[in-house]
């Protein structure tokens, strides 16, 4: 995010007059309300916030923001991104994508936008399936997934969409679910980190993949099987009567009984969103034996990319007069008159 | 095209007066010889004459010594008229092994001069090269006047007492050549050594050996018995070839690739834009990117992409941001940019894309010409995306060409692609240095505030079908763009039937409309109502000229049309075409103008073609000519 003016708004002031067009029922209504509830709260400027998106349900995004927008071509987006930033570097940019926009046809622009660290937020609606083009397996489906292009069942074994954020470079990574009211915490933690802000959002597709995310997302058992990180605090689930602590002789992380409030002799790690080794362990935790961990997991700045363009490119102009004519003029040079050419 | 003013009478072939001299300098990739070649060019710029070039090079970038593949090449036409084609037959080849000779000794002309480096021949290089047996001596170059000097000798006698390796010395070999050859043309020295100076100011005892190769080549052409009676008589005399006519003006010789940044970067001055540019490393369009990366004074920001496709979409979220946005290629990786081509027409931003055009398809030649993206250019993208197409014909007009380009993306709103190739990108020739007072302005303006009667229409339009340029951050003006078919000025989504068909024409429309920005078509040579049109486009235009005023002055009644703006095309163009008895269009491919002019005007245009890697010569356009006016 930027240094700017806060300015003051309401959550109409960032609805657009267009009729929202995904399915009723839709995940993507939750997440897109948690953004429109969440730009004043952040004091966000709609006339300098930029959303951009690639293809897919998610990327129509941008059309219900109040914002300028930029619906882009599939996986693209963190391309078009890169260049209005470098543009102008004082924009808010916000990049819409899912997981087939994302890490499929745009796997290489993510990639490289984390490890050059444009100062953005990119908000990765993981859904698990192609919705728009009528619900194929996605990279993130699970094994044995049956879609219309895999009637046996997908065999390929999925990406880790955070996984892939922290391996290519983050310095941010935060996971929400749609419908989660934690999410526009996370949304705030993640304008707050300078660099790109990966967010992965579990997003329930009504209807090629309904329920996908249940075994966590669902409220009722949330209690047990959701773990939310919050920096400074121990990393405790089922309302405080477990918690997750390191095995010393493994090196794995384990799920440990809290007794009597105890989670100091329980040995249970206290949460710090800069520990980078501990962020690989969380991402990697296999939901079953372990709860899904949410909120943000990784949250550790360093220099963006486009600071270091700008400084360079001011370092390099400095003292320089863009004199074009002197530009022509450079190298070895002759003059033709009429008793012929001299240098 | 270069410093003579006036068009004289065209060469003739085998020029023993030596109006004009060819020289190709040859060896191995290791032998420097596209710097001798450079610094020969500028101390021929310097004599006065006017110059084409064309270095060929390997696609490798060290091929193993000594091989057939390995072989890199410059080759130079000079003369005291003007001079628009790098030459057909090179008088003087200077071979600096035996592979060299093996691959470029055919092209000279007979009779013409040899020189190679006898030092090199022995039975290892002849093996590499498949010599069974050493044409030096075997008499099967009797075709040709030989001359074998042991230059690899010569150059470490010369510099012995600099105490250089072996392996150091002999890379001095190549200023040995040059100096030969400066000898040979009565050039002055004295800039190269300056140069020499300069190149290894860190390394002095390198410039001083190399330094004195190049005083020992020269004074072995003034002291060894090489001397008898001209070059086209058997052994050597200094030749100085006569200054041609120039224009009074300050000169530098530039390649194509160097021009067309140097126009990029001037447009965007001229449009008052800051430049960005994205681009993805590619043979031969690399050396945009090079050249630009020295740039920032001039607000320009550089940007190595992970892909040719991030390339592109940079540039246009630049544009979107109010920058002027460029990408570059050739054609692979323009092909890999065709969507994003797509999704700037939709969204009306500028751009410009350039493409240095190769031998294709696939990776095809990447070191070689061709002009085989035509189709590409104006067809080459999904749905109905016209985009106004501009080729340069040299160097010198590859900078114009590229202000022009980016007047066009701005007045218009749109991408706009620039075609030059291989040969342009490579080849230098002396450039009249323009004074930039003399170049037209066309400021941008953008949309800062909401019309006051009525809503914000991001796709309103001007008298030129132009939208208005709105940046994010202005204050209120707030919209979407994006790939979907947009509405009739509010540019909202809309999917409806009768409103695609009146964007699809809207954008025919305003590209079309380019055409009155451009002026008509102009004879490169002769009359409307010529017997015989010969029309080209890009770099062919050096050959088609010179073979056209042959035919023009030996009084035949022959017409040469270069197209610059290939769409839209010149409005004139239909007309001009449908005067001429007969219309032959010689082009590097299999026939693409020749298919876009019969389409659009149903003149019996009949196809020259060539896509062997390299130019046409003027001799093979010169001899279609002549067949179809018989």
């Amino acid at each position: 995010m930027n240094e700017m003016t806060k300015i003051t708004t309401t959550l109409k002031d960032w609805e657009t007059d267009q009729e929202v067009r995904w399915c009723p029922g839709c995940g993507d209504y939750a997440i897109l309300k948690a953004v429109q509830r969440t730009m004043p709260d952040l004091g966000a400027d709609p006339s300098n916030t930029v959303f951009i998106s690639g293809i897919g349900c998610s990327s129509r995004f941008p059309y219900y923001m109040e914002t300028y927008g930029f619906h882009t071509i599939h996986g693209r987006a963190p391309a078009v991104a890169t260049g209005v930033k470098l543009a102008n570097p004082e924009l808010d940019v916000w990049i819409i994508t899912g997981d087939g926009d994302a890490l499929s046809i745009g796997g290489n622009h993510t990639m490289h936008l984390l490890r050059r660290n444009l100062d953005c937020q990119l908000m990765l609606f993981n859904n698990e399936i192609y919705g728009l083009t009528k619900g194929q397996y996605s990279p993130t489906s699970r094994q044995g997934t049956n879609s219309p292009s895999t009637p046996y069942g997908s065999v390929d074994r999925p990406a880790s969409p955070c996984a892939f954020a922290l391996g290519a470079g983050a310095r941010f990574v935060a996971r929400g679910i749609d419908i989660h009211k934690g999410l526009p915490d996370v949304l705030k933690a993640a304008h707050a980190h300078k660099g790109t802000s990966f967010i992965e959002i579990f997003q329930n597709c009504i209807v090629y993949n309904k329920d996908v995310f249940e075994e966590f997302a669902a409220k009722k058992t949330a209690a047990d099987t959701q773990l939310h990180l919050v920096n400074g605090e121990p990393m405790l689930f089922s309302k405080g009567e477990k918690g997750i602590t390191l095995n010393r002789k493994t090196l794995q992380l384990e799920v440990v009984d809290v007794v009597d409030g105890d989670w100091a002799a329980a040995d249970v790690i206290v949460h710090d969103v800069t520990n980078r080794s501990v962020a690989h362990m969380l991402i990697e935790m296999q939901f079953g034996e372990f709860p899904m961990a949410l909120g943000v997991l990784y949250d550790d700045p360093r220099p963006t990319f486009e600071a270091a363009v700008v400084a360079q490119n001011a370092a390099a102009a400095a003292g320089k007069k863009p004199d074009l004519q002197a530009l022509l003029n450079k190298g070895q040079t002759w003059t033709v008159t009429e008793d012929g050419p001299e240098l | 095209m270069a410093t003579a003013v006036k068009q004289e009478e065209p060469n003739s072939p085998h020029p023993d007066g030596a109006e004009n001299v060819v020289v190709r300098f040859a060896g191995d990739s290791g032998d420097g010889m596209q710097l001798t070649g450079g610094q020969f060019t500028l101390s021929t710029a310097l004599a006065g004459n006017d110059l084409a070039t064309f270095p060929d090079f390997p696609a490798e970038i060290r091929a193993p010594q000594g091989t057939l593949f390995g072989v890199s090449a410059f080759q130079i036409n000079f003369g005291s008229r003007a001079i628009e084609t790098a030459g057909d037959q090179p008088d003087v080849l200077i071979a600096m092994n035996p592979a060299a000779l093996k691959t470029n000794v055919q092209a000279v002309r007979a009779g013409g001069l040899v020189i190679a480096d006898e030092g090199e021949f022995g039975k290892r290089n002849l093996d590499k090269a498949h010599y069974e047996t050493n044409p030096l001596e075997d008499g099967s170059l009797a075709k040709w006047q030989l001359l074998k000097l042991n230059i690899s000798q010569l150059t470490l006698d010369a510099v012995k007492p600099f105490g250089l390796g072996n392996k150091e010395a002999l890379r001095c070999k190549n200023m040995w050549t040059l100096g030969l050859a400066l000898w040979m043309f009565e050039r002055d020295r004295e800039p190269i050594i300056q140069w020499l100076k300069s190149k290894f100011a860190k390394l002095p005892d390198i410039a001083e050996a190399n330094i004195a190769a190049l005083n020992a080549g020269h004074a072995y052409g003034e002291t060894a018995e090489i001397s008898g009676d001209g070059l086209g008589g058997g052994h050597i005399t200094p030749h100085k070839v006569d200054r041609a006519p120039a224009d009074a003006g300050t000169y530098r010789t530039v390649t194509g690739a160097e021009s067309l940044s140097l126009g990029l970067v001037a447009g965007a001055q001229l449009a008052g834009l800051p430049m960005f540019f994205g681009g993805y490393p590619i043979t031969p369009a690399s050396a945009i990117l090079h050249h630009l990366s020295r740039l920032k004074e001039f607000g320009v920001t550089t940007f190595q992409a992970e892909d040719e496709i991030a390339a592109i979409c940079a540039a246009i979220g630049a544009s979107y941001a109010g920058l002027l946005g460029i990408t570059s290629s050739s054609g692979p990786g323009i092909a890999l940019k065709g969507e994003a081509m797509g999704l700037a027409i939709m969204t009306e931003l500028p751009l410009v894309i350039v493409n240095s055009q190769r031998g294709g398809p696939s990776t095809g030649l990447p070191t070689k010409t061709e002009q085989s993206d035509l189709y590409q250019a104006v067809y080459g993208r999904n749905g109905d995306a016209p985009m106004p197409v501009i080729a340069a014909r040299s160097p010198e007009d590859a900078f114009y060409c590229a202000i022009e380009a980016v007047r066009i993306a701005v007045q218009y709103m749109t991408p706009v692609m620039l075609l030059t190739d291989g040969y342009i990108a490579n080849a230098a020739e002396p450039w009249k240095i323009p004074d930039v007072d003399t170049l037209e302005r066309f400021p941008v303006s953008f949309m800062t505030e909401k019309p006051d009667d009525g809503p914000l229409l991001p796709y309103s339009r001007d008298e030129n079908l132009k939208r208005p340029w709105i940046k994010p951050g202005t204050q209120g003006l707030m919209h979407r763009i994006g790939g979907i078919e947009k509405g009739v000025d509010t540019g909202h989504i809309e999917y409806g039937p009768a409103n695609h068909q009146t964007m699809t024409e809207i954008r025919r429309d305003k590209i079309l409309g380019v055409a009155d920005s451009i002026g008509d078509q102009d004879l490169a040579y002769g009359k409307a109502g010529a017997k015989l049109a010969v029309v080209g486009w890009g770099s062919t235009y050096g050959p088609i000229h010179q073979a056209v005023a042959r035919a023009g002055a030996a009084g035949e009644d022959v017409a040469h049309v270069h197209i610059r703006n290939i769409w839209p095309l010149p409005k004139n163009l239909g007309e001009l075409l449908k005067s001429f008895d007969r219309i032959i269009v010689p082009e590097m491919n299999t026939g693409q103008l020749k298919t876009i002019l019969r389409d659009q005007y149903l003149v019996d245009a009949k196809p020259v073609n060539k896509v062997s890697g390299q130019p046409f010569t003027i001799a093979e356009i010169a001899a279609v000519i002549e067949e179809n006016l018989s």
